[in-house]
């Protein structure tokens, strides 16, 4: 068992990686594809306009990669703090 | 079995006795499957019961998890609503693929460390409190019947569509089956079957579109075809010709939508929030041997959710298309015919009020009411085109034509001209997603019955033994239930969805997240913000939705901040957390053992299997 400072840095390295990450979560579904899909429609991915495009497409495969990003980051946080299993 | 139907005319007699033999043979042999696995599977302990053993392959756990999460209304039923409502649709796909983000990060990996069985459990023990422990069985239990009532109803359709049998007697077919294995096999059983499930549901939905986007684009992938152009030679994107071809009949564009931008914001957090509090979503990462295998499932789960969600789209843009240049101001003498073959299941109708024999598709509902045929001895009473009559009252409008939207995937395939055993294939998929989604929710039901209740309120000293003959007696209670909701629908089904998701963001999301991340949460703060949390969301839905208490269900001007019953949930979330953090700072902080509890779910370290105590 790992001493109780370092279970609160690892607890605060987790909280920070969360934050990063949901702030992406929120960038790409409630930003790109809601508040500024406007905007963004004046641009163009193939044939779709870029915000219409976020909703509907490119905010699910940023999730995707969101989780395995956030897995990759909290194994090597587990085996940095060994708190692993 | 099967009933006497006008459909089978002699020219089309042939083709449809080819569907109809694939859809046995496919359906039927799939249901073996089904079975066969869950005898193989069948639970011996409570352990496997609830929670597999707690030995599931993350990968094996995220193929369950996505087909336990696609019900009868992904698979039939969203690509339609997509397709009519264009990037409103967005909603749906955001809000049912972004909660998993959510639940990955903020929720599965504590709940897995924590190692109960159920969510109740958590907010019982969190909270030191029988009182919150029977707030979260009761939500529990509605949320989840609301949406199993749904899944038996679908089932029903499938085999009335595909197997020209009665709709009730495709419920009893579908409750037998689920009876069978859910009863059986427990949440081992269940996993299993549904890893197959997803596999069988996934080849049904791509296969058709997959057809469909080279038809249109030469794209063999369809979602890259819904962003190429077209391959009439004209160079046009598929998304451009589709605003065109709105944009001449008068429609709104189809990549454009008619919702205001703070609804579309509410009702995607609210899905979001409660995807990731939904009972039979979370009890699936208690079934992995691992913390880190509780977050990569997520993943898993979220990868294969995402192959048909982000095919769903494609689907909704090709069909909608194809819908338009096929029937927009064609003589009914010339369509295809799928379009009398889906008249005889009322789900698609013409009205010729110009009375010039041409179908002219424009905004606006073509007559008042539900389709409601002309019937002279129980045959439909042809019109001079050979068009089904209707006793429906005109509108003032031009449109003539009423296309049901969950015909988008199951005709799509027709309306493509693909053979006969995809057509089949079609409804095995469809059968596959509303039987894994029915038994997943049985099983919730079925664990707050035996567990929550029984064994942790009632009985605590009962055996190991009779805590599993009241989990199956449970799941068998509510498979009945589930029927009879099954065959006699509540008009307010539509509307219950809705509360579910409402109700689960209003309740467990916030109670869940706030007793992993606020140490000081306490008892009082996490139970007023539920209730208020609950109240709220009830009270909205009951005016704003069903019109309780007022004269006339109010319009759309008067709901608060300009969001619909759908997005309440959000604001509902919302007010709970900020009730829930102010009542826990005034009152007492929860016990040491309570905040020491907490501490250690942060920890992945020794998380063992699922225990009993």
């Amino acid at each position: 068992m790992a001493p109780p400072g370092d279970h609160r840095r690892y607890w605060r390295a987790n909280l920070r990686y969360l934050a990063i990450l949901l702030t992406i979560w929120f960038a790409v579904s409630f930003g790109c594809g809601i508040l500024f899909v406007e905007p963004l429609n004046q641009y163009r991915i193939g044939g779709a306009e870029l915000g219409f495009w976020f909703a509907q497409q490119g905010s699910i495969y940023a999730f995707v990669v969101l989780i395995f990003v956030y897995v990759y980051l909290m194994n090597r946080l587990d085996a940095e703090f060994g708190v692993g299993e | 079995m099967a009933s006497v139907n006008s459909r089978f005319t002699p020219e089309n007699l042939e083709t449809l006795m080819d569907v109809q033999t694939w859809t046995y043979l496919i359906v039927g042999a799939t249901f073996l499957l089904y079975i066969g696995i869950a005898v193989w599977a069948r639970a011996g302990s409570t352990t496997e019961f609830y929670v597999a053993g707690g030995g599931v392959h993350p990968i094996a756990n995220g193929m369950a998890t996505a087909a336990d999460w696609m019900s009868a209304a992904s698979f039939i039923s969203m690509a339609g609503i997509i397709s009519f409502a264009g990037y409103d649709g967005a909603v749906y796909l955001m809000g049912w693929t972004g909660g998993y983000v959510l639940l990955a990060l903020l929720l599965a990996p504590y709940l897995r460390k924590f190692g109960k069985f159920t969510v109740p459990d958590f907010i019982g023990d969190r909270y030191y409190s029988n009182v919150a422990r029977t707030v979260a069985v009761l939500c529990a239990i509605i949320v989840s019947f609301t949406y199993v009532a749904g899944q038996m109803r679908g089932v029903g359709l499938v085999f009335s569509r595909f197997l020209e049998v009665e709709i009730n007697t495709g419920v009893y077919i579908g409750t037998v089956v689920v009876f069978f294995y859910a009863i059986m096999g427990g949440m081992k059983g269940i996993t299993y079957t549904q890893v197959a499930q997803y596999c069988v549901l996934i080849f049904a939905y791509m296969v058709p579109a997959i057809f469909i986007s080279l038809q249109m684009t030469d794209n063999i992938i369809p979602q890259l075809g819904f962003i190429a152009d077209v391959n009439d030679g004209s160079g046009t994107a598929l998304l451009d010709k589709l605003d065109q071809l709105h944009a001449e009949l008068g429609f709104a564009e189809y990549t454009d939508g008619s919702k205001s931008m703070i609804d579309v914001f509410a009702i995607t957090l609210a899905l979001m929030a409660g995807t990731a509090g939904l009972p039979h979503v979370i009890v699936r990462f208690f079934t992995v041997p691992r913390v880190k295998d509780a977050r990569i499932s997520a993943g898993w789960a979220l990868l294969f959710i995402a192959v048909l969600y982000t095919t769903a789209p494609a689907i909704a843009a090709f069909a909608r298309t194809n819908l338009i240049t096929t029937i927009s101001d064609r003589p009914y003498t010339e369509l295809p015919g799928w379009f009398s073959k889906w008249e005889e299941t009322a789900l698609v109708a013409w009205v010729d009020k110009n009375e010039d024999g041409r179908l002219q598709y424009a905004p606006g509902e073509a007559f008042m009411g539900g389709v409601d045929q002309q019937r002279a001895d129980g045959a439909r009473v042809p019109g001079p085109y050979g068009q089904a009559l209707l006793n429906n009252a005109p509108t003032d409008n031009a449109n003539e034509v009423y296309i049901d939207r969950d015909i988008m995937v199951l005709a799509n395939p027709e309306i493509a001209g693909l053979p006969a055993w995809i057509i089949a294939l079609v409804a095995a998929g469809g059968l596959a997603a509303a039987l894994s989604t029915a038994a997943g929710l049985l099983l919730v039901i079925s664990t707050a019955v035996s567990r929550d209740l029984m064994r942790k309120q009632i009985r605590p000293d009962m055996s190991e033994a009779e805590e599993l003959w009241w989990a199956r007696g449970g799941a068998a209670a509510a498979v009945i239930v589930a029927a009879y909701f099954g065959v006699n629908p509540p008009g307010f089904v539509a509307a219950t969805v809705a509360l579910a998701f409402g109700l689960a963001a209003a309740s467990f999301f916030p109670a869940i997240v706030l007793g992993i991340f606020d140490k000081r949460m306490n008892r009082s703060g996490a139970i007023s913000g539920m209730v208020v949390g609950i109240v709220l969301m009830f009270g909205y839905m009951a005016v704003y939705r069903l019109g309780w208490f007022v004269d006339a269900v109010p319009d759309a001007e008067h709901w608060w901040f300009g969001i619909s019953p759908e997005g309440f949930g959000s604001v509902a979330m919302v007010v709970n957390l900020v009730v829930a953090l102010v009542v826990s700072r005034l009152t007492a902080p929860p016990p040491e053992e309570v905040q020491d509890m907490v501490e250690v779910i942060r920890i992945p370290r020794g998380a063992g299997g699922a225990s009993m105590h």
